[in-house]
């Protein structure tokens, strides 16, 4: 299969603590795979270390985007830098702009592909004014396809729980992904909102071509939507695979459930 | 309806008032004649005024309290919420539009109106205006707080006086010098703070402040220390030399002149693609730069331009005053233009300019008063920071419309 992501030996350290032990993953294109494990098994610093958040210790970060062929090295590149490139992802603890409207929000998403600078936003001529209109419509028309169309002018802060962690990944679509790092999207709602979630990411993944990786704890999820699965405890890898062979995978039981006493 | 356990509170408060003024109010001791004076009169004069101070402090409170709870119900139950004040009066065009002409008149005539005296009211409070504006870029847009901000104003004002002293450099020509100077101190200041937020922000910008403080005041054959640089030729006109009073009327249009660039110019950036980065930048580092945003970049554009700002204004004060010297630019300073922008309404054009007007043009207006112009001051920053909290008139994002969507934008 089509590489989209695709880590090797990647390794963080924290002062004398290993957080991540020499991991292995790969996402395919159009794949939607899950990252699951117990916490702090290290799932949020992996993300942290893909996107740029801190650099890893050791190993390699590969990308490549839609059209390109070739690999392309991304690890030390700072955060800005790796969403330009086509990796866009979502907070654990919603980390929106809650003081700016909802269509602003996804509108910053919008900035690394937009141009204006100073004297352009100044001056205001037709390419600058051209550039802002599309990117509201942009925006308007992601919300749309999220469904948050009705609230593009009230304060995120203002929005309810789910309806923040549709737009936190309606604000990631905007940056043009090839690539989408869910960090526990269905933390904090109810199955309702879940079943929703599901279908959402199903829909990008199918309808934008988006490959998504995610951090879940809700194993529904994760079983229902998940092409493969990669398990991590204690920052090492400890099973990948389909759902099939990771429900029925006895480390994984073990690291979830424990050992039996006198096993 | 007033309660028992209201009158109970009040009076206790007063009670404690009148505990706490009692060594300065009541007793008095006379040296001379070593008698102590026990003012009892101003004892009851406490305890009375603390007794109905406290009872409109607890009515202002309780408007406060329902006030919150009808908006959120509002909310809830998913109504429009009636807009702000503030918001309806530039809504409606009807009122808007006459006002700004009738300001705008206003603004033109001034000078002939009003005496000399006035005007150079008028023109520190533009300054003022210019300043807060420029703050407003950097710790009102991009949140970073900043303060050392009097530096900048400091560097437009000496560029202007010493490139005159050594150059004999016109002030048409120093104010463009005056601005890039600002932008290149922004950004070195800008450089080494990108790493820092908040409090430590805070600390870094202060000293920064203080250094160009104390470079100015002990540096004496740079800056001519303490006793500063006297004979700042005021702007000409066309190569024309004015008189004091028409020069003073001169720089009251150039100054009128500036503020409209200036807000121009922020009013523009406030709704593109920088403005947006700023307030992002405000609300969420972490997320701004996950959503691609150049933390660097943005930060350091705010900084250069806040300081443009600055910069320019301070050219036109050294014109002004025909005289800069250090004690013009103390940490003082940069805390008024701070209170400026915070009671005004961060990252909020109207409410910055109605904040400098109030706090520079009532202190020169109430003279009489000076001697409590800090205890008014400290009260009123108290009083606002618990009733507004978002300033005289606070910040509103825009509002987009569109096809069938329910905006509160419908008048």
């Amino acid at each position: 299969m089509e590489c989209a992501l695709k880590v090797q030996n990647l390794s963080m350290d924290f002062g004398g603590l290993r957080a991540l032990d020499d991991l292995d993953l790969d996402v395919g294109r159009n794949e939607i795979v899950a990252l699951i494990g117990p916490n702090g098994a290290g799932k949020t610093t992996f993300f942290n270390c893909i996107t740029g958040i801190y650099p890893p210790t050791e190993g390699d970060v590969l990308i490549s985007a839609r059209g390109k062929d070739r690999l392309e090295r991304i690890n030390g590149i700072k955060p800005n830098k790796v969403t330009e490139k086509g990796l866009a992802r979502t907070f654990q603890n919603i980390r929106l702009f809650p003081n700016m409207t909802v269509l602003e929000n996804v509108m910053i998403g919008r900035h690394c592909r937009m141009h204006a600078g100073i004297l352009g936003a100044v001056l205001r001529g037709p390419s600058t004014t051209r550039e802002e209109k599309e990117a509201v419509k942009d925006s308007y028309a992601i919300l749309e396809k999220i469904g948050l169309a009705q609230f593009v002018n009230e304060f995120a802060k203002n929005l309810s729980y789910g309806a923040q962690r549709r737009l936190e990944i309606a604000r990631a679509m905007a940056t043009e992904p090839f690539l989408l790092l869910l960090d526990e999207p269905a933390a904090g709602m109810n199955p309702n909102e879940t079943r929703e979630l599901d279908e959402l990411i199903k829909q990008i993944r199918d309808k934008e071509g988006i490959s998504i990786l995610l951090i879940e704890h809700d194993m529904k999820l994760v079983m229902s939507m998940s092409d493969r699965i990669f398990v991590v405890d204690y920052g090492r890898k400890i099973a990948q695979g389909t759902p099939n062979e990771i429900r029925n995978n006895p480390v994984v039981i073990k690291a979830y459930l424990g050992e039996e006493a006198d096993a | 309806m007033i309660k028992l356990n209201e009158i109970k509170r009040a009076f206790l408060v007063s009670a404690w008032f009148i505990f706490l003024t009692f060594p300065i109010m009541v007793i008095r001791i006379n040296p001379v004649e070593h008698i102590v004076e026990w003012r009892w009169k101003n004892m009851a004069l406490v305890g009375i005024g603390s007794f109905f101070l406290s009872f409109v402090w607890n009515y202002l409170m309780k408007q406060k309290e329902p006030g919150f709870k009808k908006t959120e119900t509002a909310e809830k139950t998913d109504t429009i919420p009636p807009l702000p004040p503030a918001r309806r009066i530039q809504r409606e065009k009807r009122i808007y539009i006459p006002a700004l002409v009738a300001i705008g008149t206003l603004t033109i005539v001034f000078p002939f109106i009003f005496s000399m005296y006035q005007t150079n009211i008028m023109v520190s409070a533009l300054i003022y205006i210019m300043l807060g504006l420029g703050l407003n870029i950097v710790v009102g847009l991009a949140g970073l707080l900043d303060l050392g901000y009097v530096a900048f104003y400091a560097v437009g004002a000496y560029a202007y006086a010493l490139l005159n002293y050594h150059f004999g450099i016109s002030f048409w020509m120093a104010l463009p010098i005056g601005g890039v100077l600002g932008a290149v101190f922004g950004i070195l200041l800008g450089f080494p703070v990108l790493r820092l937020r908040g409090d430590y922000l805070a600390i870094v910008t202060l000293g920064f402040g203080e250094i160009i403080h104390i470079i100015l005041q002990n540096w004496n054959e740079f800056s001519f220390g303490p006793s500063g640089i006297a004979n700042i030729p005021r702007p000409s006109l066309f190569g024309i030399d004015l008189s004091v009073h028409s020069s003073t009327i001169y720089i009251y249009y150039i100054m009128i002149g500036l503020c409209i660039v200036t807000i121009f110019v922020v009013n523009r950036l406030q709704n593109s693609r920088i403005g947006r980065a700023w307030v992002a930048l405000r609300e969420d580092e972490l997320a701004c730069q996950a959503m691609g945003i150049d933390k660097a970049k943005t930060k350091l554009t705010a900084f250069a331009l806040g300081a443009t700002l600055a910069s320019m204004a301070g050219v036109v004060f050294a014109a002004k005053t025909t005289f800069v010297n250090p004690a013009s630019f103390t940490i003082w300073e940069s805390i008024i233009i701070l209170c400026i922008v915070v009671m005004g309404g961060m990252g909020s054009i109207i409410g910055v300019i109605a904040g400098a007007l109030v706090l520079i043009l009532t202190p020169e207006y109430l003279r009489a008063f000076s001697e409590y112009r800090m205890l008014a001051f400290g009260t009123m920053l108290v009083v606002m920071m618990i009733f507004r909290p978002g300033g005289f008139i606070p910040d509103v994002r825009r509002i987009y419309k569109f096809e069938g969507v329910k905006s509160m934008d419908k008048s």
